[in-house]
């Protein structure tokens, strides 16, 4: 690297980066440092995927699902979605999404409002944002609602296992996620006031929204094609674990007297997860790792922000390039090791 | 049939190595770059991924350009063949790694020359072919004509990586406008959003803009603003540490730039062999040893001129007759009221 006049080291993270961002998790712009610019990169990369993650999880165990359904029409809907969706690569998807979406969104000005509040134009989703009043102790108030279902679950389950009574676990849940939560209105002193998106005009011709929670257009499209493109090696997945369930093991807790939903509750489910997570695991660490291509439609994520602009400003290909790595390395470990926990837990249990 | 093929091409692969040696000067042996191309056949040069008027592709694969052609003189000089030249499109983002990891020996990309490039991450700029400056791109119908009239919240499309996204945070900054950066890997991509109305402005240097407009879906509904807000000295880079190599690419640059100045082009250079300028014949190679002092022979100046044309024919064939900029501004020649102005051949 000497003989190519190349220099190594780390210390430009701490010079200023000088370039700004979209969208951005933190308060940041190009004042602050280039560590602060991979953290924005990172965030986003993290947000994408998680969300990435739920709805691919929730597409993906419907049409599973809908793919062992008895009916004709269900059934070759979902089959028609998965064969298409996992068989056209997922960079002209994101193409298709973004710049199909940029080509069918009105204007600004054109917006007709949803709901009166929400506004999808082409220069993204503008959505009422909240501005609050204590709240933190809105947030105390909800971790303390989660701290005591999982009392409840606990103390439900010793009971079950003790008296063999069944306790209401959803309802009470549900109940504490109400109630705490409103006594922090009632008497914590929390309130919020909603911002909705008002229109601004830039000039002559060109509008835009201020105020509220604005979701750029890249982000929607990047989430929309991770999510439907994953979603159908999930729903594979979930179809397999069901059908890998024996027929025998239905009908006999059918006939000790188990109601359907039972049935599916405590004897097919726990069965079928067995088979479910780990490939699934293996669809999470791809949906995190295509989040990737993000820089082809603008959205600021690890690789466009940092080792895209970042890497071109400094000129620190080698440093950046191995952060990066680095960092994905590590996020497909956090995620492997939390779904290994969970598969761990639900596997069979030898007594 | 196959195996007199291949003693073929290993007999020509032998003269070609007994050529090379036998040509190698001082300057030569000095310069690996030099003598590894010469071993090669051709010139690896680095280019755009398309940028009409600097380096572009057409349907056939033929490159041309004004970047293009500075690789095809140095091919001309260095090869004595304009078109032994094997082009590398590159991205923005690519462009340096190339060249310092040596894939390519020439990048001649549309390239703004800066301090930090210069002197930090192992390159050198051997000279400006191109004199531009960042501009914004608007719909006629926003009413907007001057940047001033930008207002918070616009938000502006341009090309990941590049000095313009530091441009526009500096611009927007002095102006105290908050603005919405959407940046791109690839310029299609920042032309088909802004086509789209994903953004209010499309900022990039001026040529570009230009150039790009072009691909618009209507051009004629959009504008290129008058102010320019940064200076953008385009020009051709090589790896640092080959001083040999810099200058014969330098040179290259500069006998298509001084060939303007004294009137030769590709039709009379011969010619101005018998020119009773001294200046000319130098030019051409009638007289001095230019040719030995870069460790070439001595017409390799005439190559250029006869293969690749002066500055102003290049100009004009892939610049003004493609209607990007008809007019040359800062690219005329000194003597004509431009800023293009390169020490003399001597």
């Amino acid at each position: 690297m000497d003989n190519r006049g190349i220099t190594f080291g780390y210390g430009f993270l701490s010079q200023e980066s000088s370039f700004d961002v979209q969208f951005s998790l933190i308060e940041y712009d190009g004042s602050h440092s280039y560590f602060r610019a991979y953290l924005v990169g990172l965030l986003n990369t993290i947000l994408v995927s998680v969300i990435g993650i739920i709805f691919a999880t929730v597409i993906g165990v419907v049409v599973g699902i809908a793919r062992l359904s008895n009916n004709y029409l269900i059934e070759r809907t979902a089959a028609v979605y998965v064969e298409f969706f996992r068989n056209i690569p997922l960079l002209l998807q994101i193409f298709f999404w973004y710049f199909a979406a940029l080509r069918a969104l009105p204007l600004p000005q054109d917006a007709d409002p949803m709901f009166g509040v929400f506004f999808l134009t082409i220069k993204g989703l503008f959505v009422p944002a909240f501005i609050w009043n204590n709240l933190d102790i809105f947030v105390y108030s909800i971790i303390a609602a989660i701290i005591s279902i999982i009392f409840v679950r606990y103390y439900a389950k010793k009971k079950q296992e003790n008296e063999g009574k069944q306790t209401p676990v959803l309802l009470i849940s549900v109940g504490l996620l109400t109630i705490l939560p409103l006594l922090s209105f009632l008497f914590g002193g929390s309130s919020f006031i909603v911002e909705i998106p008002v229109l601004n005009q830039l000039s002559q011709n060109s509008y835009n929204y201020t105020g509220g929670l604005g979701l750029p257009p890249e982000l929607i499209a990047l989430a929309l094609a991770l999510s439907l493109y994953t979603a159908t090696f999930i729903a594979e997945c979930v179809r397999a674990g069901v059908q890998g369930v024996g027929k025998g093991q239905k009908e006999a807790a059918a006939s000790i007297g188990l109601t359907p939903n039972q049935v599916l509750k405590l004897v097919i489910m726990p069965q079928a997860l067995r088979i479910i997570i780990p490939p699934t695991t293996n669809q999470y660490l791809n949906l995190t790792k295509n989040s990737s291509l993000a820089a082809a439609i603008a959205y600021p994520d690890l690789v466009l922000v940092f080792a895209g602009t970042a890497l071109m400003q400094t000129g620190r290909a080698i440093e950046i390039v191995s952060i990066t790595m680095l960092t994905y390395l590590s996020l497909s470990i956090t995620i492997s090791i939390f779904m290994n926990w969970y598969n761990k837990k639900i596997a069979i249990k030898e007594k | 049939m196959f195996k007199i093929i291949k003693q073929l091409t290993s007999l020509v692969a032998v003269f070609a190595v007994l050529f090379a040696f036998t040509t190698e000067s001082m300057a030569a042996k000095k310069s690996k770059t030099l003598k590894n191309t010469q071993k090669k056949g051709f010139v690896r040069c680095g280019v755009s991924q398309g940028l009409p008027g600097f380096s572009n592709a057409d349907a056939a694969g033929n490159w041309t350009g004004v970047d293009v052609d500075v690789c095809r003189a140095v091919a001309a000089a260095v090869l004595g063949d304009a078109s032994k030249v094997k082009f590398t499109p590159l991205s923005a983002k690519e462009r340096f790694t190339a060249l310092t990891s040596n894939e390519i020996d020439i990048l001649s990309r549309n390239t703004t020359w800066t301090l930090s490039r210069d002197a930090d991450i192992g390159l050198t700029f051997v000279g400006v072919n191109f004199y531009d400056g960042q501009g914004f791109m608007v719909r006629k119908n926003s009413g907007i004509s001057s940047v001033n009239d930008f207002k918070a919240g616009v938000s502006a499309c341009t090309n990941l990586g590049t000095t313009t996204e530091l441009n526009m945070r500096d611009f927007f900054n002095s102006k105290g406008i908050k603005y919405e950066p959407v940046t791109f890997e690839k310029a299609d991509e920042v032309v088909a959003a802004y086509d789209a109305g994903r953004c209010d402005t499309y900022t990039t240097d001026k040529s570009g803009l230009a150039a790009q407009r072009i691909k618009l879906s209507n051009p004629d509904d959009h504008v290129v603003l008058p102010e320019t807000i940064s200076k953008e000295p385009l020009g051709p880079v090589v790896r640092q540490g080959d001083s040999v190599w810099e200058d014969i690419v330098r040179w290259s640059l500069n006998v298509m730039i001084e060939a303007e100045e004294y009137g030769v082009n590709s039709g009379n250079a011969d010619s101005m062999k018998t020119s009773d300028n001294p200046a000319v014949k130098r030019l051409v190679g009638a007289e001095g040893e230019l040719g030995a002092a870069l460790g070439l022979d001595n017409d390799w100046s005439l190559r250029i001129i006869k293969q690749v044309g002066n500055y102003g024919e290049s100009y004009k064939r892939n610049i003004a007759d493609t209607g990007i900029l008809p007019d040359r501004g800062p690219n005329e020649l000194w003597t004509k009221g431009g800023i293009l102005y390169v020490p003399p051949a001597r």
